[in-house]
């Protein structure tokens, strides 16, 4: 089972997002960076689909030189295989980026180590969320694509590889996809064939923390490096704002115990005592 | 020139989700009069039962899944919808996202829209995602607002880290592609109903269309719902253990509520994630929201900008929560919390 799992670096937040002085960026001189939070479960999930089935996990970023940072941080997570689709740091939008990682999925298709079987995404991205790069990579390559996953299961029946042509993908042949979410209260279950492209959402799994081995073993992996050419879309921003109202500060009601009463009384108040 | 928006069933009627779209429609339809663009009344052909005479240069028309029967009128007219398609198949039994698409696609040029609205539920997002894609247009996901601008162009705001930033974008699309966030606008009624014509309208699918569809399993039952539950008692960091949901879970008990947690609560294990509130968990919308031992990263506060009444308890005076919260107490959550379950015990004759 060959999958490729495509990840987005994002600042870390915290408590404020502070805004860059000509409202075109979050302001990360005081933070670091991560995946998103969907993203490293889509890793996660598809290391344990590996760890069953066989198989090799490539993970994937479009970012600045550093993201290879957070390649790494996923290859240590027991990723086989790092891509940096390297930018000169602008902020892609989705179109673009979806077709720069269609591309590289194709490219790969047409390589000695084929197809994959399996492309995992993060159901959105936690910066911009603009919730369409899988589904538009998908119908770049001609595969079935679902969204939102919460419960995935991949059962191989048959085996051998039989690369899909010009795709992109292709690999074990017969391997299905049985995909759930919860919508409205409601299990909604899609069975798909593979190739396809599934994103999911954070509770899927509980990802694991990088061991030891892990961690040397990314700082020394080799990671590949492509430079897709940046393109403007119908979408553009132009200016990030925080919303008002952010920074107004509680009333105190008391300290520790002292004030329960107070806070009864508030309960009242509010209408949520019986 | 119209918006169509498309509505999701709720049993009998339309998703409150839906209703909020409907309303973010009418403001968008509303502004192309006040913009000077569309709506011209000598141009091109008009579609089939759009204007009513005095209304502004765009009307709404809804599409809903499923026989023109089923289609909610009712609610569609008070929303100020003037013309319903009634997507009918019989290939299409259940949620095929990429069918759902595929016959939204052939609607636009059916309807004359000029923009497709969704919900920016999990199938909002996805339908529209493939009507992008199948369109090769761009799509804005999680708009707060959008309207014409006089240069021909949308101007929108969106929604970054689910709400906790604003980005002012332009959009340049001959036919604009929006989903609307969830908690961004409210599902106000139109000024003036609008009277429904009911369109039955019959998609050319393709197998491949049908290939994902969803298979749904009966609802299921189980205690308050966290997303709609009238209090939300949430547990962070500071609860510090497992064992230390016990008094939270009492008192969310207390108050015919649910317990919510943060997002560090179940990495650690602490509690399962359907419990987690936030960017990647549950939104919650309570009238009440006791957020005990959570700094306020803004991933948590996300999940609960739909609340009415934010109270923290938190041991440091200058967390973030504190600046988000209306009411606090700084104190220890377990000295605090078991205190006021006791009050509340007190209070009810329960002790």
């Amino acid at each position: 089972m060959e999958i490729l799992v495509c990840v987005k670096r994002v600042p870390m937040v915290g408590g404020k997002v502070v805004v860059t002085p000509d409202g075109q960026d979050v302001d990360t001189r005081m933070s670091g960076f991560a995946v998103s939070p969907h993203e490293e479960c889509a890793v996660e999930e598809a290391v344990q689909i590996t760890q069953r089935l066989g198989g090799t996990v490539t993970v994937l970023t479009l970012g600045p030189a550093e993201a290879a940072d957070q390649l790494r941080d996923m290859l240590a997570l027991g990723a086989g295989h790092g891509v940096l689709l390297e930018t000169d740091g602008r902020e892609w939008g989705p179109m673009a980026t979806a077709a720069a990682i269609a591309d590289a999925a194709r490219r790969r298709g047409v390589g000695p180590d084929g197809g994959y079987d399996l492309l995992l995404f993060g159901n959105e991205a936690a910066d911009t969320g603009d919730y369409q790069v899988p589904v538009r990579v998908a119908h770049a390559l001609g595969l079935p694509c679902v969204t939102a996953i919460k419960n995935l299961e991949i059962t191989e029946s048959g085996a051998g590889a039989g690369a899909a042509g010009g795709s992109g993908a292709g690999g074990a042949a017969g391997a299905r996809a049985r995909a759930s979410r919860e919508y409205r209260g409601i299990e909604e279950a899609f069975d798909l064939a593979l190739p396809a492209v599934i994103s999911v959402k954070e509770g899927i799994n509980l990802p694991r923390y990088p061991s030891l081995p892990g961690r040397l073993r990314a700082k020394r992996a080799v990671i590949e490096q492509f430079r897709p050419e940046y393109r403007g879309e119908g979408l553009r921003k132009e200016l990030l704002r925080v919303p008002p109202g952010e920074s107004k500060r509680a009333e105190i009601l008391g300290t520790g115990t002292d004030a329960v009463p107070a806070l009864v009384r508030l309960f009242e108040e509010f209408g949520v005592l019986s | 020139m119209t918006v169509l928006c498309l509505v999701e069933r709720d049993g009998d009627g339309a998703a409150d989700a839906s209703l909020r779209a409907l309303a973010f429609s009418r403001e968008l339809a509303a502004s192309s009069e006040a913009s000077g663009t569309g709506g011209d009344p000598g141009y091109g052909e008009e579609p089939a039962g759009s204007n009513p005479p005095g209304a502004p240069g765009e009307n709404v028309a809804a599409v809903v899944f499923g026989p023109a029967a089923e289609v909610p009128a009712g609610a569609l007219a008070v929303a100020g919808v003037t013309d319903a398609y009634a997507v009918e198949s019989d290939a299409l039994t259940g949620y095929a996202p990429l069918a759902w698409a595929r016959a939204i696609a052939e609607l636009i040029t059916a309807s004359s829209a000029t923009a497709v609205v969704a919900a920016a539920t999990d199938h909002g997002n996805e339908v529209l995602a493939h009507l992008a894609a199948i369109t090769d247009l761009p799509m804005a996901a999680n708009c707060a607002s959008a309207a014409h601008a006089s240069d021909g162009r949308y101007r929108l705001v969106r929604h970054r880290w689910a709400g906790s930033l604003l980005e002012d974008a332009a959009l340049d699309a001959p036919v604009a592609l929006l989903t609307v966030a969830v908690d961004a606008v409210a599902a106000t009624p139109a000024a003036v109903p609008a009277k429904v014509t009911v369109h039955a309208f019959r998609p050319d699918l393709t197998d491949g269309d049908l290939a994902v569809c969803a298979t749904e399993s009966a609802e299921r039952a189980g205690g308050v719902s966290l997303a709609t539950a009238r209090v939300v008692v949430g547990g962070g960091r500071g609860v510090g253990s497992p064992a230390g949901f016990g008094a939270l879970e009492e008192l969310a008990g207390l108050l015919g509520g649910a317990l919510g947690v943060s997002r560090v609560v179940t990495s650690q294990g602490w509690r399962p994630h359907k419990q987690q509130v936030g960017q990647t968990g549950t939104r919650i919308s309570p009238e009440l929201y006791l957020a005990c031992g959570i700094s306020g990263a803004i991933q948590h506060m996300a999940g609960c900008l739909s609340a009415r009444h934010i109270v923290a308890v938190n041991t440091d005076p200058d967390a973030p929560i504190i600046a988000r919260a209306d009411y606090a107490v700084i104190g220890d959550l377990n000295q605090v919390i078991p205190a006021l379950v006791t009050a509340l015990r007190e209070r009810a004759g329960l002790s």
